[in-house]
């Protein structure tokens, strides 16, 4: 704070003249070192926060934070590791045992066993209890009775799983999954404390879980207190004294407050301060890939998109868009144009394969415009794009898309945007299968595995298929991965499955999304895990 | 005086049915909220069939308006999509944005009023001409590029604020963002002020009181002012209903936790239990403003009387 100190006077008058507390300066409290409290911007979380219920990044930090379960996934290579489990064992693919550490305990105080975990997943499958995150249960043997299309629930439990001992329980899956155990470190899957069914409102005005932090205060919708929790009995104790949220209302003004040295961490760096940010923060930025990718989806319930022509179309229109000029001119290099249809954080083990949609993904004006000529033009003569206005700035990029389709098609009409006035009025839309045209579409992965980026996306009648898309020989091979009992194997399979997309495009793929994050001078060890979230717990105060 | 009030009271609750049922239906048109709930992914049929029969939408849209007004009446007003009640989101918004109302009120009073009287003894001078400039550029600048100025001048380069209020939003931390929301209703009450003076202070009464040797003090309070201020209150009185609906762009560039904010995130949301509970609201707020003011006349003015 520079010298201000008449003009501080000034204002400490008029305070006082209201009937004011004192002016302080920035105090950001609690000491530094191993017991320093790290601020940190936070947005409302939209839905109760309970582990089944939680499907955006908001209420996820905190689940990160408060809950560990069977499988932690690696914060810097996102690799699936064994956390509350001992070990996860299956001769076939599809009935697995599950036996977990005995030193686990809640941070009321209660013991962590087997009942821990079968309850809270019958709970999560429940549909009387309007669990949003529900479909992660799908796989599990007796959800189609707990969880039905329609109607009521003919069953109350999950007949696929029982409780063997304090520390053993069994699952039994629908069909063979042999990835299914590295599917299990997503919140979802937390074991929960008795005081979660005794007393529900009372759990969700202050959640007690078991992880590295406990829950001090939760202000709903304004700010939430966490701090360390000294029993913790995991190997990744946290570094700092705790962590306070607290929800803005814009992320310009978290990132003016973290300029302004009253804020530690925002880990959402407004788009239209990305000019500035290495003259403010410098080396205190982050940019690193996020398991996010954005794709152009099509309407295949709509007859002329799903004729042999229209891939060539598509493919035509992949090739039309500019992915490298419009990721650093209008993201400024906070996307990397896609190759494929998966994140690069899942690594070439993983199954992210650089390049694998070959040329079909990359710009060239002549060629693209040959093939949609050939392919017998846009179905109706013009594109239309649709997107939600409400948030996530995606006018500009979408009309950069149409620019530069435009240009190829050497047509000022070839491709228009078509705004969405809610984020929900257009997934409505979306999900209702009553738009005409291409729409963007976006998937933030929910575990770090080949499978989640495509099996939920283009499989016959999968949750998220909102096109309709439907291929045999997709589906068949996604089967055979599913089945495969060796990791390496099923990661091939899957990508043999990937490269049906390569020859039909029904979705183009077009960037994948990076994390980005600034962080202030008070705090270092600063990092965003694969899912863009900062890693709470290693953050050190100097 | 008592026959007035309650005539004008009765009149209140269709204007009351009338919005409520018009703010209803416009954020119904919107669209099915529920679908935005899941992210960019689809609900599962199922679970959204049970959200919609929770939070009624699966019923017909005068169904649901009946409902939600019979509820109004005892007191519960819905529960937002996060699980918070509608009447808890607004014990916590509605005292910060009225403490913000009251600062950029107070503002206005003060520093408006007595620009006003300033420069309306003072016509044609040069104070008053800088007066009328300075004005002119309040209004012509839109809010939210004085609010950023100021958060980014005052908060970040001179640190003489802190750029954000914090949750519990202490009046100290509301002077910056009070005045930002006061701006330029504070220039329209100075020039309403300053013209309303200038036009009596010709008037015979005021010559009187000159002529019979009262203080020049006393002319000026309590006969030229008093007299000028009718349609200074009528302004401030229907301001007080435009700020605490307007502050939107104020709180989100203070990141002030009020009402434009809970507004802002239940139309993004399509929360209609919260929006139209945070509009019935301002309805009445506005409603009883207007009233007051009209009271008010009476109290400046004896010869207005009501029957």
């Amino acid at each position: 704070m520079r010298g201000a100190t008449q003009a501080r006077w000034a204002v400490c008058a008029v305070a006082v003249a209201l009937t004011a507390t004192a002016c302080g300066g920035g105090d950001s409290g609690g000491g530094g070192g191993a017991d320093g409290i790290v601020s940190s911007s936070w947005g409302d979380p939209q839905n109760p926060l309970e582990p089944a219920n939680t499907n955006e990044v908001q209420g996820g930090k905190v689940l990160d934070m408060v809950f560990r379960g069977l499988v932690r996934y690696d914060p810097k290579t996102g690799e699936a590791k064994n956390e509350i489990a001992e070990k996860i064992e299956s001769k076939d693919s599809q009935n697995f045992t599950i036996t977990i550490k005995d030193n686990w305990t809640f941070s009321n105080g209660e013991k962590i066993t087997a009942k821990s975990f079968v309850d809270a997943w019958n709970y999560g499958a429940a549909l009387k209890n309007n669990q949003k995150n529900a479909y992660f249960f799908q796989y599990i043997d007796g959800y189609d009775k707990v969880h039905p299309e329609s109607g009521s629930a003919s069953a109350g439990t999950l007949s696929g799983l029982k409780v063997v001992n304090g520390t053993t329980f069994t699952a039994k899956l629908s069909q063979k999954f042999s990835l299914w155990p590295d599917t299990l470190g997503y919140a979802a899957f937390v074991p929960l404390p008795k005081a979660f069914y005794d007393d529900h409102d009372a759990w969700l005005s202050k959640p007690v879980g078991n992880g590295p932090y406990t829950i001090d205060q939760y202000a709903k919708g304004s700010s939430m207190s966490l701090r360390r929790w000294d029993d913790y009995p995991g190997a990744d104790k946290a570094q700092n004294g705790g962590i306070d949220l607290k929800v803005y209302t814009d992320n310009n003004t978290a990132y003016t407050d973290l300029t302004a040295g009253n804020l530690d961490l925002v880990d959402d760096v407004p788009a239209a301060q990305l000019k500035n940010v290495s003259s403010d923060l410098g080396d205190r930025y982050i940019n690193t890939p996020a398991g996010i990718i954005q794709t152009l989806a099509f309407p295949f319930y709509e007859k002329a998109w799903d004729t042999p022509g229209a891939i060539k179309v598509r493919q035509g229109l992949s090739m039309a868009i500019n992915r490298d000029q419009i990721t650093s001119q209008i993201f400024q290099k906070t996307r990397t144009p896609a190759s494929d249809w998966t994140s690069p954080v899942l690594g070439e083990e993983g199954g992210f394969k650089k390049g694998l949609c070959g040329p079909s993904c990359e710009y060239d004006k002549a060629q693209a415009k040959k093939l949609i000529q050939e392919g017998g033009g846009i179905p109706g003569g013009q594109l239309k794009i649709s997107y939600n206005a409400d948030t996530g700035s995606h006018k500009e990029w979408v009309d950069a898309v149409c620019n530069s389709i435009n240009n190829v098609m050497g047509n000022n009409k070839a491709c228009v945007g078509g705004p969405v006035g809610t984020f929900a009025d257009f997934r409505s839309q979306v999900s209702t299968q009553k738009l005409t045209g291409a729409w963007r579409a976006g998937w933030q992965m929910d575990y770090p595995l080949i499978q989640n980026f495509l099996q939920p996306l283009y499989y016959t009648n999968a949750p998220s298929n909102d096109g309709k898309w439907s291929d045999k020989k997709f589906d068949d091979l996604v089967d055979k991965a599913n089945g495969e009992s060796d990791k390496a194997t099923a990661v091939t399979t899957f990508q043999d499955a990937e490269k049906v997309l390569v020859e039909q495009m029904p979705v183009i793929p077009l960037w994948y999304q990076n994390g980005s994050a600034g962080y202030s001078d008070r705090v270092e060890n600063v990092s965003l895990n694969p899912f863009s979230v900062p890693v709470y717990d290693q953050i050190k105060v100097k | 005086m008592g026959r007035y009030v309650i005539r004008r009271l009765l009149q209140m609750i269709p204007v009351f049915f009338g919005t409520t049922l018009l703010i209803f239906l416009m954020v119904n048109v919107m669209g099915d909220p529920i679908a935005g709930l899941c992210g960019d992914r689809q609900c599962d049929p199922a679970t959204a069939a049970q959200l919609r029969t929770e939070f009624g939408l699966d019923k017909p849209v005068w169904q649901q308006y009946l409902t939600y007004m019979g509820n109004i009446f005892t007191g519960d007003f819905g529960t937002a999509f996060n699980g918070q009640k509608v009447t808890e989101l607004m014990a916590t918004a509605f005292p910060i944005t009225i403490r913000l109302t009251v600062v950029a009120i107070v503002f206005e009073i003060v520093i408006g009023i007595s620009l006003g009287v300033v420069t309306g003894l003072r016509r044609g001078r040069p104070v008053d001409t800088v007066v009328l400039i300075l004005t002119l550029v309040v209004i012509a600048v839109p809010t939210f590029v004085t609010g950023l100025l100021l958060q980014l001048l005052l908060g970040v380069e001179w640190g003489i604020i802190k750029p954000s209020v914090s949750s519990e939003a202490p009046v100290d931390e509301l002077i910056v963002p009070g005045l930002v929301l006061a701006s330029v209703s504070l220039a329209y009450v100075t020039r309403l002020t300053r013209t309303s003076i200038a036009e009596n202070a010709r008037a015979d009464y005021v010559r009187t009181a000159v002529a019979k040797g009262l203080p020049r003090r006393r002319v000026v309070v309590r006969h030229l002012l008093r007299n000028s201020l009718i349609p200074v209150v009528t302004f401030i009185g229907t301001d007080v209903g435009a700020l605490m609906g307007g502050a939107i762009v104020t709180e989100r560039i203070f990141n002030i936790h009020g009402v434009g904010y809970q507004l802002y995130q239940g139309i993004l949301r399509q929360n209609s239990q919260t929006v139209v509970g945070f509009v019935t609201v301002l309805v009445l707020v506005f409603l009883a403003a207007n009233l007051i003011v009209d009271l008010l006349y009476a109290v400046l003015d004896p010869r207005i009387r009501y029957a």
